[in-house]
Formats: structure tokens, sequence, C-alpha cells
């Protein structure tokens, strides 16, 4: 394979690199997120983390150099809402490892699922996406209304305990009434708010529960467990909801238990975009929906992310089209940040909405989405702008760690680059 | 998060089983008063065409865009050209143009224009957005051979998803069923212009497809009664054709002297017959290499061609066999892994079909990827690129138009900027294989059918207006 081959064997002459302690790459434009973007500029890695980042940075002895002239840098890419690593295939052979069934035929309620324990480290998913970027994701469950908890993930690591950024980022709350089990949103709401106060009642009288001397909960002890940093107001509900009116009423639901929420979907959110700026409640939008698919999101539109920014609301940018951006092309998170631009966004918000914003939104804001010091160094070299198709990232860091390893899709390009093939290692 | 469509392929067959509601049906009165003047041998007799295209291009003033890039589809980027368009053809492009007489002049200011896009593989119309068990009408997941359903019974034209198509810059679609069966029935190709029924949008003169189905969903859908393997989905196929042989041989016999009772007619065969007389084209939904190579016997044993394969996401271990053969690919820029027969997709899929010398065509199956197979091109070709392959812009810019026109066996009259051809056109803000690009305007047969600028000029379907707001004016 031509190409790849020249950008595997650039890769083995930097073999100094995936081992060094000390990495400079300079010469390139940086965009650190977290200031200004620097012409001419030097981000320097030392031991796995972002040491310093600047302009003529003098580099520190030892320092392996990466020449990034004309290249653009960025920190990596992080798509908030994925399902990478939970399931392999979709389809109905292959079950996917997303969703509590057993809560989904019965209560709906799968608050204590937990993503980061069902993530497959070794999931061949995974690499096409750092390939492209893509260095930190968003991981959930889906399906139940109550669907379950969150991880942020970073994309390299042999186990799930050394690629985990955090566990418990979110609880995902589905707000339809289907997911529910009740045919009507009002129900869901009675349902959600019941579900809320047990939780902290709950809270307040375990002692008496393990006696069995409280009232019966609608929901079991894991349950109303796992949902106590969400009564606390410590962990996002993270509210999948759609239309507009639905918007309002969840921003009401958070008032009223003091909830910390997050957004997620929004379909309709540029009709009520004051009130979730008001709200201080940041959102997680696709740039490319402007398909009415269900009477819950009629007003689809581009300009969504847009106008909920420039309403003042925190926008991360996320792929929830049917392409399968939760997955297998989690790598079209740069797409998304393109278009969210072609229709209205500027460039830096749109680079902020896929690093910096997500960051923010889930409790991670201190570990990645940005090139400032002290951060994880997630970077990724660009041979031009991240959001263009033809762009390639040419250099992908992970924890200061240089990704070099082949991805199945590699493998299987490889061997069929030469027709019939010979079906022996190439 | 939301369970995500996974590739509309197989939800759309998930849907399918929501099917059996009924909805009490009003009893028509008995019409005895009514009588029908029958033409003779019109109930036995097959007609070729029973629900003629009404379809009828507008007046429109003669147009040139100037200072403008063209791909034509047809030759190298002209930098900097022009283009003249009048009664719907195209009369004149090239460095510059005669002006015709009275024509509107549009300054491209550096812009590019392409011609009209076309997907050879849209649900539109028969899975219409909102969603509904109601409209639910692609797949006739009933039997495994449905060859009598046509697509167009189902287009719903009043779909919101017809016009956001437009404003991406579609002007032609091939609208199949889906895939739950062996043979599903006839496809229908349309203009995606706005009409009270399916006639005024049928492209006149356009050949019928017939739509096949390898694999797993056929096998998944019919698991209890059968086909429930694959081996069991190839002896569906041959049954079908030995029947549809048959049925060819006898009908022909009779029409060559009309002599004496016709034989029975019988729909599925008509249409079957049709394929074998070499008037239906075959698009035939495969997505592995080793099934693609056995449909390909099937066609030999029975005569007929395989027009395209669609989705076809191993198409690149048999891009030579495709080249060879002369059926094209209508394929994914990126999607793959949703399902077992899905698992080897690799986004160089595309451009090792194009090299191969194969007609490559990007294709959708997916009213979000229709709107933007400008987009999925750039990206299948910067993926080709990065495998190391080189293709051309123009030749990225050929998989959306000429070769899905070829697929359609249209390219006589769209998917190139030439004189003499339809007048499709679109006016792009920017180079169409960008992220950034969005179409500014689009013409159909030289009228002017959709404007990003003027919201007169926006499509609004019956259902849009009351539940879809319009136009604020704040739309990019």
């Amino acid at each position: 394979m031509r190409d790849l081959t020249i950008r595997f064997s650039a890769l083995a002459l930097s073999a100094t690199l995936a081992g060094a302690q000390t990495i400079a790459i300079t010469g390139g434009t940086v965009f650190p997120v977290s200031g200004p973007k620097i012409e001419n500029g030097t981000v320097i890695i030392t031991n796995g983390k972002i040491t310093a980042v600047g302009a003529n940075l003098a580099l520190p002895p030892g320092a392996v150099r990466v020449d990034a002239a004309g290249k653009w840098v960025t920190p990596g890419l992080f798509s908030a809402a994925t399902s990478l690593g939970l399931s392999e295939a979709g389809g109905p052979q292959f079950s996917g490892g997303y969703n509590d069934t057993r809560a989904q035929a019965s209560d709906g309620i799968a608050a204590a699922f937990e993503a980061a324990d069902g993530i497959n480290p070794a999931s061949t998913f995974i690499r096409p996406q750092s390939e492209e970027g893509v260095t930190t994701v968003g991981v959930w469950p889906s399906g139940n209304w109550f669907a379950g908890r969150g991880a942020v993930i970073d994309l390299a690591g042999e186990t799930v305990g050394e690629m985990t950024v955090k566990r418990g980022v979110g609880a995902y709350l589905n707000f339809s009434a289907s997911a529910a089990n009740t045919g009507a949103r009002a129900a869901m709401l009675a349902r959600t708010r019941e579900l809320l106060g047990d939780a902290k009642q709950y809270g307040l009288r375990k002692a008496q529960y393990e006696a069995g001397a409280a009232r019966s909960f609608a929901a079991s002890r894991v349950q109303l467990e796992a949902l106590q940093p969400v009564v606390a107001g410590t962990m996002p509900l993270v509210i999948d909801v759609d239309r507009a009116s639905d918007i309002i009423a969840a921003l009401a639901l958070a008032k009223e238990f003091g909830l910390k929420v997050v957004l997620a979907s929004a379909t309709e959110g540029w009709m009520v975009a004051k009130e979730i700026a008001a709200a201080k409640v940041p959102v997680m939008v696709g740039a490319m929906s402007n398909i009415p698919t269900s009477f819950d999101g009629l007003n689809a539109r581009q300009e969504n992310p847009a106008l909920l920014r420039a309403a003042g609301v925190a926008v991360t940018l996320i792929d929830n089209g049917p392409g399968d951006g939760q997955s297998y092309n989690v790598r079209n998170i740069r797409q998304q940040a393109g278009n969210a631009v072609a229709y209205g966004m500027s460039w830096d918000e749109a680079l902020r909405s896929v690093t910096a914003a997500p960051a923010e939104a889930l409790g991670v804001a201190d570990r990645v989405g940005t090139l400032a010091v002290g951060r994880s160094a997630n970077v990724v070299v660009w041979d031009g702008d991240p959001f263009e198709f033809t762009t390639k990232a040419t250099h992908v860091f992970i924890r200061g760690a240089l990704q070099t390893t082949r991805s199945r899709q590699d493998e299987l390009t490889a061997r069929y680059l030469k027709l019939p093939p010979t079906y022996k290692s190439p | 998060m939301r369970q995500t469509p996974r590739a509309a392929a197989w939800l759309a067959i998930a849907a399918a089983g929501l099917g059996a509601q009924s909805a009490p049906a009003a009893k028509p009165a008995p019409d005895t008063a009514k009588k029908v003047n029958y033409v003779a041998g019109a109930l036995s007799a097959p007609n070729s065409d029973p629900f003629p295209s009404t379809y009828q291009r507008p007046a429109a003033r003669a147009v040139v865009i100037k200072n403008v890039n063209i791909f034509t589809s047809a030759g190298p980027l002209i930098r900097n050209g022009s283009i003249a368009v009048r009664d719907g053809k195209i009369i004149g492009v090239g460095a510059s143009v005669e002006l015709p007489p009275d024509a509107e002049v549009i300054d491209g200011n550096g812009r590019y224009v392409t011609p009209g896009l076309i997907d050879t593989h849209s649900h539109l119309g028969v899975y219409p957005a909102p969603g509904t068990a109601a409209h639910d009408d692609g797949n006739e997941a009933t039997a495994p051979v449905t060859a009598h359903v046509w697509a167009e019974h189902s287009v719903w034209p009043q779909d919101p998803q017809f016009p956001r198509n437009l404003a991406g810059g579609v002007t032609t679609l091939q609208v199949l069923v889906g895939s739950a069966n062996l043979i599903g029935g006839r496809s229908v190709v349309l203009k995606v212009v706005p009409s009270r029924a399916v006639q005024g949008m049928k492209f006149p003169g356009a050949k019928y497809g017939l739509k096949m189905a390898c694999g797993e969903n056929p096998k998944r859908v019919y698991q209890s009664r059968g086909p429930a393997t694959r081996m069991a989905n190839v002896a569906g196929y041959r049954a079908a054709w030995i029947g549809a042989e048959q049925y060819r041989r006898r009908w022909d016999k009779w029409l060559e002297k009309r002599e004496g009772d016709p034989p029975a007619r019988d729909l599925g065969n008509e249409t079957l017959a049709e394929v074998l007389r070499g008037n239906i084209l075959v698009h035939n939904h495969c997505y592995q290499a080793d099934e693609m190579l056995q449909m390909i016997d099937i066609a030999r044993e029975f005569g007929y061609s395989i027009r395209s394969f669609h989705h076809g996401v191993e198409a690149y271990k048999v891009a030579d066999v495709l080249a060879k053969e002369g059926i094209s690919g209508s394929l994914w820029a990126d999607w793959g892994g949703f399902k077992m027969e899905a698992l080897d997709g690799v986004k160089s899929n595309i451009a090792m079909v194009h090299a191969a010398g194969a007609r490559a065509i990007v294709h959708s199956d997916d009213p979000s990827g229709s709107q933007r197979l400008n987009q999925e091109a750039g990206k299948a070709r910067a993926a080709g690129m990065a495998a190391g392959i080189a293709v051309s812009e123009e030749d990225a810019i050929k998989w959306v138009t000429v070769n899905p026109a070829w697929a359609l066996g249209l390219d006589d009259k769209i998917g190139t900027l030439e004189v003499g051809k339809n007048a499709d056109l679109v006016l792009w803000n920017t180079n169409p294989l960008s992220v950034y690009s969005r179409a500014d305007k689009v013409w159909v047969d030289g009228a002017l059918r959709f404007d990003r600028r003027d919201p007169k000029q926006q499509w609004r379907t019956d259902f849009e207006l009351g539940y879809v707001k319009a136009n604020d004016g704040r739309t990019k």
C-alpha cells in the first residue's frame, strides 16, 4: 500500500518518538483552544503532559522534535456522545452492549448501568477513529429511559482502566414517553419526578431502608444508589430531548430538583435558545440534522448549533446522524464541525465545540480538551484544516504517545490493493 | 443516548415488523353506474406504461452563468467559464458561450457548477419523514419474492425529505423498495420536483429498475418460513427466474401472432420477463464479495445483466471483476461495521473500485447522506488518496453525476454538462468536494427549483405547512 507504507515507514523512523519522554512539536500553527492561535508555535510534551505552549520556546534538552512547519496543531478531537467499544457490529445478530435489555422490558430504569464496565479496549472500531484525530470520546449506554452512566475515555490503552479519563461523567435520561414505557409525556414526567424524589428520600433514609423501615421506592436499591450524585447536583443528568416544549419542561425539572443538566440532541433547541442560555445549561447537538424525522423534531435545521451559540449557550457538537457517528464513524465528528461552520458557526467556535466544550460539559476539562499546560498531551498535527476532507492527521499523540498501529481497515485495504490477493501477511 | 439508526437498510426492515396495524377503512359505495369501455385486449395484454409520467418542464427564461468553475463530468474542470441553457437544454458550455437573447445572466463570482446530482439508492417517499407506521411503505415483507410490487405506488410526494434533497443539489433519484426480499419489486426514477402525485415526478422515458437483495436481510426476515440460509436465498432467486423465463417464452410467442386467448397475466413475472428482455435494469443489494460473484453467475445462468451492486461494502475485493463484467458499484463513502456482512468496510472502497476501472457511484440509502452526496464524494476521494490512489476532482464528481446516470440508463440525457443534455445543474458556493460547500441554486430542466437566498424559491411540502416553521431569514 503505497502511501500507508510511506506513512508507516515515516513513523518507523520516529520510533524514538513513540517512546520519547520529551517531545517538541515546532513550527506549526497552534490552536490551543485555551487561548488564541499561535503562528510558528511550539508545543512541548513531557511525560505525557503538555508542559509548554507558545512562540519562540527554547527546546528542552533531549527533546525529540516533530517538524510541524506548514501544519495545523490542535487538541485531539473529542466526540462526546458515542457507543465506541460497547458493540463491535450492530444489527440484530450482534445485540449491542449499550442497552440493558432487561430494564427495557420492564420499567426502563437502568441508572446503574456503567458504560465503562462494558468497553472493549480491543475493539477494531477504536483505531480508525484515532487515525483521524479523535483522541477522546464519551461513551454512553442507550435505549432505556434512565439509560445509565457514561464514561470519558482516551482512545489508547490496553485496559479500560488505562483508557479511562473519568467514569460516571453523567447519567443519561431519554426524555421520552416511549422510553419510559408510558403512553404520554406527562406520565413520563410524573414518573421522572417520582424517581428523583424517591432517590432523594432514599439518600436521606438509607438506615431505615436497610432496616426495612422505609416505604417502598420506585426503583431498586442499586438504581437509587446510582442516582445519588444526580439528585445531589454533582453529576450531570444528560437529558436527551428534542421538542422545544419538552426542552422547557426539562429545564423546569432541573430547576425543581436542583439538578446539574446537559441537554443532548436538542433538535428544536434553537427555538428556545434564550431559555437554555438563561438556565446556563450546555447542549450537545448535531450540525447535520435538518429532517423532521419525528413529530418531536419537526423544526430540525442545520443552523441549530450556530443559533444556540449566538444566544450564549455552551455548544458541544456530536454526531447523532444516521452514519454511525457513534461507533464505526466517530471520525466524522470533524465533518459535523465543518458543516457547523458552513451553517453559520465561526471556525474557532466549531473547534471549541469538538475539544474544550465537551470537556467542560462532562467535567474533564482539567484533563483534556485544550493544549493548556498540565493537560494530557492529546495533540494532533494536521496537514491542513482539520475539518476538510482532504486533510490528514499526520501525527496523533494520546497522552504523549504517538499512535502508530495499523487499523483492521488498513490491513484489509493493504491486502486488496493488489488483486487477486495472496491471503498472506503483507 | 438513543439507539441511533445504524443503516437505513436494516432499520427499515425492523420497522416493517410494526406494520400490522389495521385502520378501519371506509367502505366505498359500489359503483354500479360507471361503465368502462375497455380497449380490446387491455385487460390481458401487458401495457408497458400504465402509470405514465405527467412531468412537464416549466417554461423558463434562458440562463447564462458566467465567471464560474464548471465540473462538466465530460472533461477537465473548466476554470472561469460559462454555461448557457435554454428550453430545458444546455446550449453552450466552455471558456465563453454565445449569449442567447433575453437570457438572465448570473455572475458566478468564481463559484462552482456541476450537473444535478443523482442518487441511485433512495427511499424518499416510501419511507417518508416523519417516520410513522402509517407511512412505512418501503418493504412488502410478506413473501420473499414480491416482483409484483412497484415502488411508485408507495411514494408520498409530500415527503419533506424531497425539498431537502433538492437543496442538496440532487435532481434525480431512484426510489427503490426495501431489501427485505430476495426480489423486492420495481423501482422508479424521479425528478426531485413538487407534484400532487408521483406521476408528475417520474422521469420521462426512464427505464424501471428491479430491486434484488442478497445476504442477511432476506434470510433474517423469513427465518421462520424460509429462506433462512444463504443457500435458500440462491435457490429462491433461481426458482423465480425459472418461472419468469417460462412466462416470457409463453408471452413472447403469443405476442408474435396475437392470436387466440393470451396467456394469463402475472404482475410479478411481467416485471421479471422485462428484466430478461433487457428492458428493466437490475439493482442488486449485496454486501459481500463472495455473494456478488454468485449473483453474477445467476445472472449469467438466466441471461440477464446486473446494472449495479448496491452497498457493496466488499466491492473493493472484487473490483477487477466488476470492471470486467461492466457492473457499477453504488457504494457508501464510509459506512460499514453495522452488521456481520458489513464488517469489512473500508473507506477506500469507492476509490479502489474506481481505480480498477469499474464505474464507481456514491449512493446514499439514507435521506441525510443523499443531501450530501458531494461531501460523501469528497470523503471517498480523500480516503483513496490516503491509501495512495490518485483520484482527480473531476473523477470524484463523476461518482455522483455521470456514473449514477449510467446506472439508471439515463447517461444520454443527464449526468454531464454537454450541449444537448438536460439542463439539470447546481451552482455551489465553493468547491462541492469541500465540507464547507452548499448548493446556492438548483435548476431542473433549465427551470430554477431552489435558491438558498430566496424563500420564494424554496419548495415547502403540504406536510410542512403549519408543522415546520418557514424560513426565518437566518438560513445559511
